[in-house]
């Protein structure tokens, strides 16, 4: 007799929408009520009506959301439930034996969409200018509610959770030896599973400095501390970051938003836009005057914007800001432990603020990695791709010799 | 002969027409909306319940009478008037007693007239509503720039400032030579700027938000100090999204709030606790508190949506935000607010402000008093309450006495 343990098991994947659930789509933006512009002639009051309605014509006329669903059909997809919660995953192996497995993790308002132009230069490097020895088995989950992972329905999904609930899908996996990687959400995810440190992680790299708000609070406390120009200037940049009306509100109130989102394209789309100056400026510059930045085409932002309309997943994901808000207070009464497994670092000229050395030396004692890549922002894996895969192998090739992985 | 008409500074009546068509498509709006799924918690710790808006969309589409608005309103005397290029609806109401005294009121957001509608009697017929003929107002209560029937400005710097000169110069063409002002929430922050501002006729304002109190630390060192404290440090940790939202990024908003009019509900009805739960229980357990009924709450919302006004509303948070930061680079301190200053703390308010608090933001408190009911909306939920308290504040200024002794009589009774 065969059983199959539903709990533990991975089930392949794949997505399909109905044509009635895009024609309702369309509709929609069709129907879009819009206020009229901005009083100014920038992004200072947020995301501009030109920009907006030349996305709506653009989403209505010519994007084609099915060849974004033969894209993620023809990629391996799976699912298995952690905790109780189906989480959806991209699984590629690498042609090369000894390939190393690398867990990346997406953040908001990004999806695995962002990370789909990796999986080539990461998994198959010959075939990108790189060398057999660089490669990586890529694992790319959604993060519990966002796309295609189920949403949970209970509080404490924050990134702690997540971080074990990873540890246990690479274990699932089979794997006895990864990395791991993140940017934005996963930068948090990715540090809590630093942290946590399970046996098989070799070490993990960011590209975000999830880890400053707590320790630049403790470093500010410390008064012999004098900070350099540089400090002040990227001091000022964080503090801007929370400043944010969108990361208050959904850290706050994520289901107050949660009407616009389920119900406005439109509306939706203003707000995932609304991210930060340097991401907003290339997708405008992508839509308004056919300048992309990258692999940031209209083509793409679009593919992540309705994958979150079509799964309804934006008031699930911005709940994660809220059990953030509530983690980031426990843990400055209670601080996690230090991170002390090897950390690589990549700072992109365009990220939100462009941690110094010191400051990554401060926050993660073990810095074995640490470079200023020469192109990209805050999504760096989804406009850069091929720059964020040579920082994967600059970053991840010590910790791969010292294993004898190569 | 020719006769010209002086358009700058005309006062035309009006009347709101609300044509079949918005309804309709308001209503079909609704029947389609697409919810999120339920929030985590069983309260509002996540934002505005689940379960609250699908009865106020199910009551909103199937039971409410959207001919209330345009009934309630054009009850009364509306008006239109362009001043400094924007065209700004007023409710003037004249009351029967000659000598009333004349009252301008502003609302807040998410608000609008019609969380004033039910002070009206009480203020212009005082009579009739158990007061006293001496207690009579004419009133005259504006629409913001940019909300309700009041036009959206068309370029930059309709701060609460501006605001402020624009209502001066409205009670001058309505040609009050003398004239009290009063307003909570946004309208607190107009009311107290004239203060500042002191126009030629204002005799004194009453304020029932302390706004001040936004701008640095205050003082701890009673109990009432320290609650009021820590209700502020509340409202900053949990309460101060959508305030940061509006103030930074109006525009960002401003399209779901334009296109769906269930998102538009949850961002009005996201204010403040006590005012949420009140309405929450309207709507879901049918029991309303004073006068916060689902129809009431409904004919502002339906207000914000037919006008289209919720992100030029919510423009009006970056216009003050941009105003406090220029005014913080100044590193000049505003004017004292010289004309006497009456104060009502509200029971259910977001911050409930002792008297010690308004003493060291208003150098002339001339009345101050805490009520026994109401919140935030403090109008809208107990107009008679509300109506008892703005005679007694601006009673003094129709007697024979001097300021001065006002304010010795008040200081004698501490």
């Amino acid at each position: 007799m065969t059983t199959i343990d539903t709990t533990t098991d991975i089930r392949p994947f794949t997505i399909a929408f109905s044509d009635e659930e895009l024609d309702d789509l369309r509709r929609r933006i069709e129907m879009t009520r819009w206020p009229d512009k901005e009083l100014v002639g920038d992004a200072s009051q947020g995301v501009q009506v030109a920009l907006l309605q030349e996305i709506a014509r653009y989403w209505t006329d010519e994007y084609d959301w099915r060849k974004l669903e033969d894209k993620l059909n023809a990629l391996p997809q799976y699912t298995t439930e952690i905790e109780g919660l189906g989480i959806h995953f991209i699984h590629v192996k690498s042609p090369h034996e000894n390939a190393l497995p690398l867990l990346i993790t997406h953040g908001w308002p990004g999806s695995v969409i962002e990370m789909l132009e990796v999986i080539g230069p990461l998994s198959d490097p010959t075939a990108h200018g790189g060398d057999g020895e660089d490669a990586f088995d890529v694992v790319i989950p959604s993060l519990p509610g966002y796309g295609f992972s189920e949403a949970p329905t209970e509080v404490g999904w924050n990134a702690g959770r997540i971080a074990a609930a990873w540890a246990e899908l690479m274990h699932r996996l089979g794997y006895t030896h990864y990395v791991a990687q993140g940017g934005d959400q996963g930068a948090g995810v990715t540090d809590a599973l630093g942290r946590l440190a399970p046996g098989e992680l070799l070490g993990v790299h960011f590209n975000l400095l999830s880890a400053a708000p707590r320790e630049l609070l403790m470093a500010s406390l410390n008064l012999r501390l004098a900070f350099s120009s540089e400090d002040r200037e990227q001091l000022k940049k964080v503090l801007n970051v929370f400043m944010r009306g969108y990361i208050a509100e959904m850290g706050e109130h994520p289901q107050t938003v949660g009407y616009p989102f389920a119900d406005s394209p439109i509306g939706l789309a203003a707000w995932m836009l609304d991210h930060d100056a340097d991401s907003y400026a290339k997708i405008s510059h992508a839509f308004l005057d056919g300048q992309v930045s990258g692999n940031l085409t209209r083509e793409h932002v679009l593919d992540n914007i309705t994958l979150y309309w079509l799964t309804n997943t934006a008031t699930s994901a911005a709940r994660l800001y809220w059990e953030g808000s509530r983690a980031t207070a426990a843990a400055l009464k209670d601080p996690p432990p230090h991170l002390t497994i090897p950390v690589g670092y990549t700072v992109f000229p365009d990220e939100l603020f462009q941690a110094p050395r010191h400051w990554l030396k401060s926050a993660y004692h073990n810095l074995v990695y640490f470079n200023v890549a020469e192109k990209g922002g805050h999504f760096a894996a989804w406009e850069e791709p091929e720059i964020f895969a040579a920082e994967m192998r600059a970053g991840f090739a010590s910790l791969r010799r010292k294993e004898g992985y190569s | 002969m020719s006769t010209t008409v002086r358009t700058a500074t005309d006062i035309r009546t009006s009347s709101i027409d609300i044509k079949d068509e918005q309804i309709d498509d308001l209503r079909r709006r609704i029947t389609a909306t697409r919810l999120p799924t339920k929030e985590l918690v069983e309260d509002r710790s996540q934002g505005v319940q689940l379960a609250t808006i699908r009865e106020l969309a199910r009551y909103w589409s199937e039971d409410y009478d959207f001919g209330r608005i345009e009934a309630r309103l054009n009850a009364v005397p509306q008006f239109m008037t362009e001043i400094d290029g924007v065209e700004i609806h007023f409710i003037h109401v004249r009351s029967k007693h000659e000598d009333a005294l004349p009252l301008i009121m502003t609302h807040g957001w998410p608000g609008s007239v019609i969380e004033l509608l039910e002070t009206i009697g009480p203020l212009t017929d005082p009579t009739a509503h158990g007061g006293k003929a001496e207690d009579a107002f004419h009133l005259v209560l504006p629409s913001l720039p940019g909300y309700g029937f009041s036009r959206e400005p068309a370029e930059l710097g309709w701060n609460v400032g501006r605001v402020a000169q624009a209502w001066a110069e409205l009670m001058h063409r309505l040609g009050y030579s003398h004239y009290v002002a009063q307003g909570g929430d946004v309208g607190a922050a107009v009311t107290d700027i004239m203060g500042r501002q002191a126009p030629e006729g204002l005799l004194g304002i009453h304020i029932n938000l302390l706004v001040t109190v936004l701008g640095g630390p205050q003082t701890t060192e009673s109990n009432e100090e320290r609650a009021a404290q820590a209700q502020l440090e509340t409202f900053r940790q949990t309460g101060f999204g959508y305030f940061l939202e509006m103030a930074t990024r109006p525009q960002t908003i401003g399209y779901a709030l334009l296109d769906s009019p269930v998102a538009l509900a949850a961002w009005l009805l996201d204010h403040d606790t006590d005012s949420y739960y009140k309405i929450a229980r309207a709507f879901v357990d049918g029991e309303p508190v004073g006068n916060l009924t689902r129809d009431n709450i409904l004919d502002n919302i339906t207000l914000y949506w037919l006008t289209g006004t919720g992100a030029s509303a919510a423009r009006s948070y970056w216009e003050d935000g941009l105003a406090r930061a220029q005014a913080l680079a100044s590193g000049q301190a505003p004017p004292e607010v010289a004309v006497p200053v009456g104060f009502t703390t509200f029971p259910g308010e977001i911050w409930q402000s002792p008297r010690s608090w308004v003493e060291n933001s208003y150098p002339n408190v001339a009345y101050f008093n805490v009520a026994d009911r109401g919140g935030h909306f403090a109008a809208w939920e107990e107009p008679e309450l509300f109506s008892t308290e703005v005679r007694a504040a601006f009673r003094s200024l129709r007697s024979e006495r001097t300021w001065g002794d006002v304010l010795v009589e008040s200081y004698l009774e501490d």
